[in-house]
């Protein structure tokens, strides 16, 4: 065996198979949808660019000061943060073959992806009833885009992960919805990286500036 | 985090998702992290999350300019620390394809950022020399 001549401590040597061999249906899925993130990420810095540019552009409207209720905005980013970690259980449950267990951790998810929303549009609709809707001004409207965008993203994540307590329900952890249920954790994590920008540059910083 | 995930020398790294189909006999954690892992990742969400809000929301630091930067690195700390224990980002899932995806992703999306605010600064600024009293709303 090669494993055993190599001394602890040193890395391995690294082997390129040039044959062709069997692949398992959907293994560079993961790959693929990780390239997907990165570019979903690069729409995400664009828009984010978009408010570096515009976001002092008040047109003589509400500042982010004025606007933004940080303990709204603290209660949403908890919501997402718990989400995650519920995700997280989900997919350990999911190692351990507990399908029924993989199901209460995702609808618990859903719920707080649900909580998440509902306060987004809470806020969304009081901006708008204040008259600080994304028409009003460049900051407004880049600021509607940046935030709405990754609402749709957990919306879609939303809908995603319905259909995939359903999958499980109906045929079990089998090797597909395990490489699915990946995909959603990977999506569902990213989403929360973006959070992460959106509450630090948007939010905290709008407050400061 | 060396320890969370011991990388054992000369060992095969397929990180495919269905392993176990393969009969490699993987300890998955390799792959998708233990409940430690996703613990650790949660706590220390938790605490990067609550000091940048409690910082702003409670103003201790008088300068608005010394907050922003300590709520910024918070952010680059938080962004790690998910990558790290919630994504299971490592050099050797997908054979490291992952992280070269992600290190291109990161400069171009730092030269899109920096190249876009740095642009527009310097037009706003040659625009509208008179800009001082910060109304943009020409634009």
């Amino acid at each position: 065996m090669i494993e055993a001549t190599i001394p602890p401590g040193t890395q391995g040597p690294v082997f390129y198979e040039t044959d062709e061999h069997h692949h398992d249906a959907g293994g560079s899925t993961m790959l693929g949808f990780w390239l997907y993130l990165m570019s979903d990420c690069l729409i995400f810095a664009m828009l984010f660019a978009a408010y570096g540019v515009f976001g002092g552009s008040y047109a003589g409207g509400p500042q982010p000061h004025e606007i933004f209720e940080l303990p709204l905005v603290a209660l949403n980013t908890s919501m997402l943060l718990l989400s995650s970690i519920t995700y997280g259980f989900a997919m350990l449950a999911m190692n351990d073959g507990k399908v029924r267990s993989v199901q209460g951790w995702l609808a618990i998810t859903g719920l707080f992806g649900l909580g998440f929303l509902c306060i987004e549009l809470y806020e969304f609709s009081n901006l708008i009833a204040e008259g600080a809707g994304p028409q009003r001004s460049a900051f407004l409207s880049s600021f509607f885009t940046l935030v709405g965008t990754h609402g749709l993203h957990v919306t879609f994540g939303l809908i995603w992960l319905v259909t995939l307590m359903v999958q499980v329900g109906r045929k079990g952890l089998i090797a597909a919805n395990q490489r699915r249920l990946q995909c959603l954790s990977l999506f569902w994590h990213f989403l929360d990286v973006i959070w992460i920008g959106v509450f630090t540059f948007v939010y905290l910083l709008g407050v400061l500036r | 985090m060396s320890t969370e995930n011991p990388i054992v020398p000369g060992q095969p790294h397929h990180d495919h998702p269905n392993d176990n189909a393969h009969g490699h006999g993987h300890s998955s954690a390799e792959a998708h992290g233990t409940r430690k892992d996703y613990i650790i990742g949660f706590v220390l969400s938790v605490i990067l999350t609550a000091i940048p809000f409690g910082l702003v929301m409670s103003g201790v630091i008088a300068d608005a300019r010394v907050t922003a930067g300590i709520v910024m690195v918070f952010a680059l700390v938080q962004i790690v620390v998910h990558m790290v224990y919630f994504l299971h980002m490592n050099s050797k899932s997908e054979g490291g394809w992952t992280l070269m995806a992600l290190i291109f992703t990161i400069i171009v999306v730092t030269i899109c950022l920096a190249g876009s605010l740095w642009v527009m600064f310097h037009m706003n600024l040659n625009m509208m020399p008179s800009m001082a009293s910060g109304d943009t709303s020409g634009m």
